[in-house]
């Protein structure tokens, strides 16, 4: 058993329910008790979808269990098919009916449905719901083209000069991040530098799109979560090449083009030479100076991690002092990542552990999921969302993607806004000890009758004439100077100054921390 | 279910039976399961913990349908069971020791840890109760170790809570006989308990408690002498235990709008034998303000048809309300389980006409919704948007659960609930 508070990914079965909600003419038989239906709300009221899944739950209950559950399944398999029509029916069980040992998918398979049935088998107590999105998908995809793999040995012959490369786009799904507006931008850039693209899976697509995967002259992962099981079955099978780079920022964009021209032959340099992107001068112009060497610590599924990472490094210019993932099946990626950063891989699905990370490194900037939001806002750091879980707010009504130049427009946009929020919170924060603008001074253009006891709290503080006050839990204590010259701090980096300051006295057996000691110790550790 | 109780075993004292003929149906269900009643409960009971034992999905479920509770460290959480635990490589009694015990060492404020049963640890029968008695030894003194079962496949929604109190019930003190008190059963806000106590208070009504208490060490006692009034109207098995325990049950409507808390009250003054004039002196001012309130919002609700889909069974006292006050038509009222002995005093106010549904079969019920075309449908979240979409004005049931609705002077605020789709409805031009 694992203790768990919030959870980054659901069960396997909410995977699958996000690819068959993708796709159309695609129906799902879910084995699973009643409660299980919450998953409804998840598309319908965090992405707004205005219909329900195309999901038909058994909804078992305590009586049913004495009887006939796998009547039930087959009862509901008939209905659903007779209702929906599906062209392809995905049969699977959430955690509980797996306990039951029904085996809907062998159920439907020895059923007479006129309809194909693709079952899955979805591991609830194992694996999580980027898993089950991936699984749905490659059985989908296989179940379907199983029947045209060429014979082993065959290859690919060289595309038709008389049409532009056509390449598939794979991986992107509903409550996935920003997807939407990331397959426009995509599939627009591609269209500029004239490749089209034939088939974008699971999201919008059809069981006859599927089947046209093979024409495709090679797949662009663009969501390694969730299409890279599919993009290697292909190429296995096919021998359709696997566009890998995912185009998250100026630099990454640059080499997705890079790689599409290495597979497909057409030229991108005019396409790179014109590249559109506002980031790279918003980030040189010199207001951007003081986004130098802030600290940043990331954390979200892999892709969007790695992504974000080398962004902030060379895009952006932060430091990048953590990076970690949820997703344990790509966790050697971003280990291999972490290592270029030179920082320490946290791979991790405990939230409690994220959070005690981020309290220990105190960065000045969070880049994760909708938890690190939550995670940072009690810790008063400033954070942008990069990757799911998402909730509602990520699901913009404007156009807003993170992929390619105009996606680096908005990666600039959400991760310096927060900052810059920050920055005037500490300008309130200062003028409330100042000597005009202070919380007891009215606005000076509301009259000039104020103002009249901002001085006595100093006053008080200062007859205490400097007597040490014990503040640590070390034993360490604070004179009253050193306290206030510790407030003249920046409160984002107040913190930190604190704990570097009560180090070098411990490591320094002093028991009293003076105006010195804390210039000192600033000197020391060069912040 | 096993909700259903066996009327011949503990019958309600409640008199009348309504003859309205109810539709049973069975088929696809999409209503929240009862682990969802945490989210309230554990706002409620303030220094009380839910551990629920079962998989991914409850903690999954529990987060998606809490949403905006992230903000803090919740007093709620999940041993997820893993692989390894089903497999039997792992002991699970041992496992969930050491969880409780992480638990316990990272929250010490709290008083009372509930172990809560799920779909998963009911089929692989996970003897909870055991594992309360054998934790409650080792913690005694310390935390008081409770168990009751939240699961899909045994409880809908707020049946969750009946289930909480019920496994409670056994656990309050005996009061002697001739203490004479009334107990107010089911979760209400504090300040509409302050509401209730103060009017209690003016009618002479006392000593009166309220379950759940806020606090673990405050649960009232029972006896011969406790009267108790139901404030929710899911709580059959909490009342059938608390009978067990020699409670007597007030019969009354639920305290929703000005008429519904008006006759609520009157059980109580009844029982303790107030004068009908005095009693009606005393609920004068506050039933007025109800009556002007819930009057602002009439016009907005007056003649519209409005559907239930099953849900929290708040349904039957909410239609009564929204007829006999507000003036709407009843058109379906779905209820996940209709309890007929508690719905008596209810059913009894309810017009003829509508069509009383007990149990779901979703996509036929949806196809009367579309043919019906309500100008309101009260549903569950995962449908409200797509009834939207099809150009149907919907109200979350949900939110009836999160928002003070009982009593006089949040007879209003009910009915603004249900205007407010029809408001924004009128508003909006695209």
């Amino acid at each position: 058993m694992e203790l768990t508070f919030w959870t980054y990914e659901g069960p396997p079965h909410v995977g699958a329910i996000r690819v068959v909600t993708s796709m159309t003419g695609v129906h799902m038989v879910l084995h699973a008790p009643q409660g299980d239906t919450y998953a409804d709300l998840l598309f319908t009221m965090i992405e707004r979808n205005g219909a329900r899944p195309p999901v038909t739950y058994t909804t078992f209950q305590a009586r049913d269990l004495g009887g006939d559950t796998a009547g039930l399944v087959i009862q509901t398999l008939r209905d659903a098919t007779e209702r929906f029509k599906p062209k392809i029916l995905v049969v699977g069980d959430s955690c509980t009916a797996e306990l039951l040992q029904d085996q809907p998918g062998s159920l439907a398979e020895g059923t007479d449905l006129s309809v194909p049935v693709i079952p899955l088998e979805l591991t609830a107590y194992s694996r999580k719901e980027n898993w089950g999105a991936s699984e749905t998908l490659y059985h989908l995809v296989r179940g379907l083209l199983s029947s045209q793999a060429p014979a082993p040995g065959w290859t690919r012959p060289e595309p038709p000069k008389d049409r532009r490369p056509r390449v598939n786009l794979l991986g992107p799904s509903t409550l996935g991040f920003r997807c939407r507006d990331d397959v426009e931008e995509i599939t627009r850039l591609l269209d500029s530098v004239g490749v089209d693209v034939l088939v974008t899976a699971p999201a919008g697509a059809s069981p006859e799109d599927l089947l046209r995967i093979p024409h495709a002259d090679a797949n662009v992962c663009l969501y390694p979560e969730v299409g890279g099981a599919t993009c290697t079955w292909l190429q296995r099978t096919f021998k359709q090449p696997t566009i890998k780079t995912v185009p998250i920022g100026v630099g990454a964009t640059l080499d997705f083009l890079r790689e599409i021209a290495a597979v497909t032959g057409v030229d991108v340099e005019h396409a790179i030479d014109e590249a559109q992107s506002r980031l790279p001068w918003y980030s040189k112009s010199v207001d951007s100076t003081y986004l130098t060497a802030k600290r940043v610590f990331v954390f979200g599924d892999a892709t969007h991690a790695i992504a974000a990472a080398r962004v902030a490094r060379d895009e952006l210019g932060f430091d990048v002092v953590g990076l970690g993932t949820y997703s344990r099946e790509l966790a050697r990626d971003v280990r291999a990542a972490a290592e270029t950063h030179g920082v320490e891989p946290l791979i991790s699905d405990n939230y409690l552990e994220i959070e005690s990370k981020i309290a220990e490194l105190q960065p000045e900037l969070v880049l994760g999921t909708q938890m690190e939001r939550h995670i940072a806002k009690r810790l008063g750091i400033a954070c942008a969302v990069i990757s799911t879980p998402s909730h509602v707010q990520d699901y913009p009504a404007r156009y807003s993607p993170q992929m390619g130049f105009e996606g680096a427009n908005v990666l600039f946009d959400t991760w310096v806004h927060p900052l810059m929020m920050g920055l005037e919170e500490h300008l309130l924060t200062m003028f409330r000890e100042d000597f005009e603008f202070n919380d007891g001074a009215k606005p000076s253009h509301l009259g000039a009758h104020a103002g009249k006891k901002q001085s006595t709290e100093t006053a008080a503080a200062a007859d205490m004439g400097g007597q040490p006050t014990p503040t640590s839990p070390d034993g360490l204590a604070w004179e009253v100077e050193a306290e206030h010259e510790l407030k003249k701090i920046p409160f984002f980096v107040r913190g930190k100054a604190r704990r570097n300051t009560e180090k070098y006295a411990l490591e320094r057996g002093m028991q009293q921390i003076s105006v010195e000691t804390l210039y000192e110790a600033k000197a020391h550790f060069g912040r | 279910m096993s909700h259903q109780a066996n009327p011949a075993e503990v019958a309600l004292p409640i008199p009348g039976c309504s003859d309205s003929p109810v539709n049973q149906e069975r088929g696809q269900r999409a209503v929240f399961c009862g682990l969802t009643s945490i989210i309230w409960l554990h706002r409620k009971i303030q220094d009380a913990f839910f551990l629920v034992v079962g998989s991914r999905t409850c903690a999954h479920l529990i987060q998606s349908a809490a949403g905006v509770m992230i903000f803090a460290e919740p007093r709620f959480a999940t041993a997820v069971l893993q692989d390894r635990d089903l497999a039997g490589m792992a002991d699970c009694n041992e496992e969930l020791d050491r969880v409780v015990d992480q638990v316990v060492q990272r929250r010490p404020d709290i008083r009372t840890l509930f172990l809560v049963g799920s779909c998963p640890s009911e089929v692989i029968k996970l003897d909870l109760a055991n594992a309360a008695q054998r934790l409650s030894e080792r913690y005694a003194g310390r935390v008081r170790i409770a168990e009751y079962s939240g699961s899909g496949i045994e409880t809908t929604f707020t049946q969750g809570e009946d289930n909480c109190l019920k496994g409670l019930v056994a656990t309050l003190p005996k009061a002697p006989a001739e203490n004479r008190s009334l107990l107010i059963v089911g979760s209400l806000p504090d300040i509409v308990e302050d509401q209730f106590l103060r009017l209690f208070e003016q009618l002479g009504i006392g000593p009166v408690h309220f379950f759940p208490a806020r606090k673990s060490d405050g649960l009232p006692a029972v006896g011969p002498g406790t009267a108790f009034l139901l404030a929710q109207p899911y709580l059959g098995e909490t009342a059938r235990a608390l009978l067990k325990r020699g409670a007597h049950a007030l019969s009354a409507p639920f305290p929703l709008g000005a008429e519904g808390t008006h006759d609520w009250l009157r059980a109580a003054a009844d029982a303790w034998e107030i004068a009908p004039d005095q009693f009606e002196a005393a609920v004068a001012a506050p039933l007025a303000r109800a009556e002007r309130a819930v009057a602002r919002q009439r016009e907005a609700l007056d003649g519209k048809r409005i559907s239930f889909l099953p849900d929290s069974q708040l349904e039957i006292p909410l239609a009564r309300f929204l007829h006999r006050e507000c003036g709407m038509q009843l058109v379906e009222i779905g209820t996940p389980y209709l309890d007929q002995q508690l719905s008596a005093a209810e059913l009894a106010l309810l017009p003829d006409g509508p069509r009383l549904t007990e149990g779901q079969d979703l996509d036929v019920q949806l196809d009367r919704v579309r043919n019906d075309r309500p100008d309101l449908t009260v549903c569950g979240l995962g449908i409200a948007n797509p009834l939207e979409a099809e150009g149907l004005r919907t109200k979350w049931s949900i939110e009836l659960m999160f928002t003070p609705i009982h009593g006089f002077d949040q007879a209003g605020d009910l009915a603004e609930l249900f205007v407010r789709p029809l408001n924004r409805q009128s508003r909006l031009r695209f």
